[in-house]
């Protein structure tokens, strides 16, 4: 688990790749060949569908705008609250002996792996308006996060999160503690150390956790509509969009689904050039 | 060595509960419904009810909003009997091309504005639901509640902002009865479905509607049980007398 998000296998790919064809098994290619068509072969039937006369006029529609603009809006701020709070965390698990510590990973990433409309309902029984915590919320401060805005994000950090977690969690192992020791002999503070040696060597695990929970926050669906609702402009992100116009209108719901494919992979794609392929830097 | 041997240990546990649970499914005609969500209580009872009569069929549901319904049968979801709560989705599946037999009324419906319990915003009439501080939920008018309640508003020339948009009816009816939503414009039968989990407040017949609500049978050749189970819940006396507990109105 630890480093299938760790920065070492990102970045190992100048040291690890062979000439294809040379010393590749034949059942290796095939299998991999199968898994990279599954993967492609889904989109294939999404492009062959879209209505492209129509993609412009559907892709600028004031409704669609504005879900879009909310999602990327919410799915932001989801993801620097996620790096705010995720980050300590991840530090606190990778570094310090607490009891108790796996049950705590366990706890933190466990919305990874929950069905999303499983964590709305948490949601919903804890901060809804009459949730456990939620009633207090409402009576003290008069915050209500169903159908609210505030509430998207609370349901995207829940489930966006652990992805940050994870890979600086990762990162922070794999990081040599004599660097830790050598700036201490120095007489670095911790919080020195922290800004200054700890969080530098694990860069690429910070921007790519920061956007792996980016990206998930973006397509979050199931937490969002059980916990937040649903209404234009307040709490329907792009991915309860295309829901609903799937609903109504399946061409500009292949339309938004194309819309979010491919804002989704092209930061995948730029993170992959621009940050992951940076040999050295994180794997001292 | 520990973690992989636990991991097999509880698939073995999942598997043998699965396998347990399925056991009576042998030996039995299957008939799958699509039924709007509104009929759930009522249409779970008749299912009962048909299943005693014919001991080797077995009733399958499928309950969502009659559009989600009428989109999944024309994407090609395998039903057999389609209960609508409205003519229009009804016919929207005839016009994809989708083949079904005649429809039948068996039932209508009314709506009702549904409170929390205790009504502590104190709602009296359509009017008083037009309070930005109020959380009014509704549904798209593409399934049939929403249209209905957008009907009825225009009647009382009344126009609300609504705080979210449900799924479907029951989505409405859930968010009251947890206490997320303060109001709603829901079924007749949902108020007395819910009982004394949520509060109904009439509203009156000439801004009212009447929802009828319309069952088919799906495909070319439907099979003499999914015939038979759709003439029971539109001219049996048992069918007839649990549609009636449950609110609905003879056709």
């Amino acid at each position: 688990m630890s480093s299938r998000f760790g920065s070492s296998r990102f970045g190992s790919s100048r040291f690890g790749t062979r000439q294809f064809g040379r010393r590749t098994p034949v059942a290796i290619s095939v299998l991999a060949g199968i898994a990279a068509l599954f993967f492609l072969l889904p989109f294939v039937g999404l492009l062959v569908r879209v209505p492209w006369s129509d993609a412009v006029k559907i892709a600028t529609d004031a409704e669609v705008r504005r879900a879009l603009w909310l999602s990327l809006q919410t799915s932001t701020i989801a993801a620097v609250i996620s790096a705010l709070f995720g980050i300590p965390l991840a530090w606190i698990l990778s570094r310090v002996h607490i009891p108790g510590r796996s049950f705590i990973r366990a706890l933190v990433t466990l919305s990874m792996v929950l069905p999303p409309v499983v964590g709305g309902v948490v949601l919903l029984f804890s901060f809804g308006r009459r949730g456990l915590f939620g009633q207090y919320l409402d009576d003290w401060f008069g915050i209500r996060l169903p159908f609210t805005t505030a509430g998207v994000v609370i349901a995207q950090v829940f489930v966006a999160m652990p992805f940050l977690v994870l890979t600086v969690e990762s990162a922070f192992r794999q990081l040599d503690a004599r660097y830790d020791d050598a700036a201490r002999t120095l007489g670095g503070s911790p919080w020195f150390i922290m800004r200054h040696v700890s969080l530098p060597a694990v860069r690429s695990a910070l921007v790519a956790g920061f956007v792996l929970a980016w990206a998930r926050a973006l397509g979050e669906f199931g937490a969002t509509i059980t916990f937040a609702g649903n209404l234009a402009g307040t709490t329907r992100t792009m991915p309860l969009a295309t829901y609903l116009a799937l609903e109504n209108d399946p061409s500009s719901a292949l339309v938004l689904s194309l819309i979010m494919i491919s804002v989704s992979f092209l930061v995948l794609i730029s993170l992959r050039d621009r940050w992951l392929e940076t040999p050295g830097r994180s794997t001292p | 060595m520990a973690l992989p041997s636990r991991l097999a240990v509880t698939f073995m546990l999942c598997a043998t509960l699965v396998s347990c649970s399925s056991d009576d499914s042998t030996a039995s005609e299957k008939v799958t419904v699509f039924a709007t969500a509104s009929l759930v209580d009522a249409f779970t009872e008749i299912a009962t009810a048909f299943e005693t009569a014919n001991p080797d069929v077995r009733i399958e549901f499928n309950f969502a909003s009659s559009s989600d319904l009428a989109t999944q049968i024309i994407e090609g979801a395998p039903a057999d009997v389609f209960a609508s709560a409205d003519v229009l989705n009804i016919e929207r599946v005839d016009t994809s091309g989708e083949t079904m037999g005649n429809a039948r009324a068996f039932a209508t419906n009314s709506l009702a504005i549904m409170v929390e319990a205790g009504n502590p915003q104190n709602i009296r009439e359509l009017s008083d639901l037009d309070d930005p501080n109020l959380v009014y939920i509704t549904c798209d008018e593409s399934v049939p509640i929403g249209r209905y309640t957008a009907e009825v508003l225009a009647r009382a020339n009344v126009s609300l902002r609504p705080k979210s948009y449900e799924e479907s009816v029951k989505g409405i009816v859930n968010r009251i009865v947890l206490g997320e939503a303060d109001a709603g414009i829901v079924y007749r039968t949902d108020v007395i479905a819910a009982g004394s989990s949520a509060e109904g407040i009439p509203i009156p017949d000439d801004l009212n509607v009447v929802a009828t609500y319309p069952i088919a049978t799906i495909g070319d050749e439907p099979s003499a049980t999914a015939l038979a189970f759709v003439e029971f819940v539109v001219s049996s006396d048992v069918a007839r007398s649990i549609l009636r507990t449950y609110g609905f109105g003879a056709v």
